[in-house]
């Protein structure tokens, strides 16, 4: 039995069939990279992951169990922006994660209890390399260090499954492959598994072990809406055997 | 030449332009006062700074004989006190039900249309249902301002939560919040500096209604001096009794303003930057 298994899943927003006879299995470990038009249903399928969104046909099993219908702490996400808390510090930021947990009533920690939570959340900031910023609010941050103590905040609880929404399509080229170095490093060590949507097809290629395209197999130009997209392509990357596959793929893809 | 639209006043200028109307306005009455008073010394209308100095010298600072008092300060904790007690009041219900029915979808099926409804109603007309209900007392004006100004904070509170980004909900949610913890540590600290706003923006309001109230029924207070001697047409007592009060809801937005500053550097950042 696979670690995620999505059983003939359907989502549709009134007559808005999006997502159509969705099959897909993914083991612990594995890192899918998803691309696809704009519009396809990458985000409705990754809130779904996430509980935000219910399918409306099919279901989707998580570790043997169908999945919360509600966000919780087994899945992790990093959105595109408005990942982090405003009114509170780096350090504040990523501990409010195990306050959480530990504080159920009064929401804060103190003491000893604190200490605890305090080092492993400065190990957390260390690891994205914030430390410089411990003290400062997101709002003194760069859109990349904003990324960073996102991605920071969701490792806290080591999340089942890490979701990230195209985390890094608000940021430069230059810090973007910084930011995969870091992506990269930290799903090796922690044995995550990833879904990352993203624009950036060359990126999808780069950081995953799996490559997912989404698209519409069937299309009525009188009705737009009456077919979903499915995932057309289901690559594995680590091989990389097919040069022209690949090639050919990136120009469907692109012309989108 | 610029254009006029891109003209900028230097500094002291700026500060010569803003004193200026109120420089103006001095004089004028200085001299119309000046003139009233020479064709008739019992002018009442436009009094003499001598005049409104001398009445502001018995009120305030000279004891009253029989009771001990000084009216002025008497009347100035009196409607202080009804004001704080009332905006306070509202606030708390304002972030309260606000947070309720912006966070939790049963809440607001519940209350969002009463609250929308008692804030339609206007507070003057229920007047009359306050002080039959509540006696003439402090309770019914402290209850004027309340009614008047609880629902539009309700409001304001419950349209800011639903601002609130849903990804910093869900985001909670991931790292293990509950419902309570959601409120208690995003919501919470991050409505307050609005909660503040909102009440700057409620105090007009507040002083409003409470003169409305003391004006009807009171045995002190600011709003009622100021009835009370308009019998006399003692204009050298209302005119210090005005100025005093807005002097006080300046004083209180500007308390206001500095509390939030201080309190949530990081609310008012953004503003700076814009
Ligand atoms: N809450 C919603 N209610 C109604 N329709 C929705 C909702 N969320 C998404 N949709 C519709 O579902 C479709 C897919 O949206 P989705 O956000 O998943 O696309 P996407 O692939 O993430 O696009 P992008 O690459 O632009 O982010 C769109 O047609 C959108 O209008
Ligand atoms: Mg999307």
């Amino acid at each position: 039995m696979s670690f995620i298994t999505i059983n003939n899943v359907w989502k549709s927003y009134g007559d808005n069939l999006v997502l159509e006879r969705l099959n897909l299995e993914v083991e612990q470990g594995e890192f899918v990279s998803m691309v696809g038009a704009s519009g396809c249903g990458k985000s409705t399928f990754l809130n779904m992951l996430l509980g935000r969104e219910q399918p409306t046909k099919g279901s989707i099993v998580l570790d043997g169990e169908t999945l919360k219908d509600e966000p919780d702490a087994d899945r992790g996400i990093v959105f595109q922006k408005y990942s982090v808390f405003p009114h509170l510090t780096v350090l504040q930021n990523v501990m409010i994660a195990d306050e959480f947990s530990k504080a159920k009533v009064l929401g804060w920690t103190f003491g000893s209890s604190k200490k605890v939570i305090k080092e492993k959340a400065l190990e957390f900031i260390e690891a994205v390399g914030l430390t410089p910023a411990v003290k400062k609010y997101p709002h003194e941050l760069s859109g990349g260090m904003q990324q960073r103590l996102a991605i920071a905040q969701a490792l806290m609880k080591s999340p089942k499954v890490l979701l990230l929404d195209e985390p890094f399509g608000a940021l430069d080229p230059g810090i973007r492959s910084d930011m995969h170095e870091l992506i990269h490093d930290i799903w090796q060590k922690n044995k995550l598994t990833i879904f990352m949507v993203t624009h950036d097809i060359k990126e999808g290629f780069e950081l995953g072990s799996r490559l997912w395209v989404f698209d519409k197999v069937r299309n009525d130009p009188q009705a737009p809406n009456a077919y979903g997209a499915q995932v057309t392509f289901d690559l594995p990357l680590s091989a990389r055997a097919n040069k022209e596959d690949l090639n050919k793929m990136i120009e469907k893809v692109s012309s989108n | 030449m610029k254009k006029i639209m891109n003209i900028k006043p230097t500094k002291p200028l700026a500060a010569f332009l803003s004193l200026l109307p109120f420089v103006i306005i001095f004089f004028v009455y200085l001299t119309a006062s000046g003139e009233r008073l020479a064709e008739n010394p019992n002018d009442k209308l436009l009094p003499s700074f001598q005049q409104i100095y001398s009445a502001i010298d018995r009120l305030a600072f000279t004891e009253n004989k029989r009771t001990g008092e000084y009216l002025f300060w008497q009347d100035t904790s009196a409607s202080l006190y009804r004001i704080c007690i009332g905006i306070g009041i509202s606030s708390l219900l304002g972030l309260i039900v606000g947070l309720l029915t912006g966070l939790i979808p049963l809440a607001r099926s519940g209350l969002s249309p009463l609250v929308t409804f008692v804030s339609l109603v206007p507070p003057m007309a229920i007047l009359p249902i306050l002080f039959i209900s509540f006696g003439l007392g402090e309770l019914a004006k402290v209850m004027l301002i309340i009614i008047g100004t609880a629902p539009v904070m309700m409001r304001d509170m419950q349209s800011h939560v639903r601002q609130l980004p849903a990804e910093q909900l869900i985001k909670a949610q991931t790292l293990g919040a509950s419902t309570w913890l959601v409120s208690l540590r995003v919501i919470l600290p991050q409505i307050l500096p609005r909660l503040l706003s909102s009440m700057r923006l409620s105090l007009g309001a507040a002083w409003l209604f409470l003169i409305a109230a003391e004006a009807i029924a009171a045995q002190e207070g600011l709003g009622y001096r100021i009835f009370l001697v308009r019998r006399y047409m003692s204009m050298d007592v209302i005119f210090p009794y005005v100025i005093w009060i807005t002097l006080l809801a300046f004083l209180m937005d500007y308390l206001l303003r500095k509390t939030s500053e201080k309190a949530f550097p990081w609310y008012h950042s953004n503003e700076s930057g814009k």
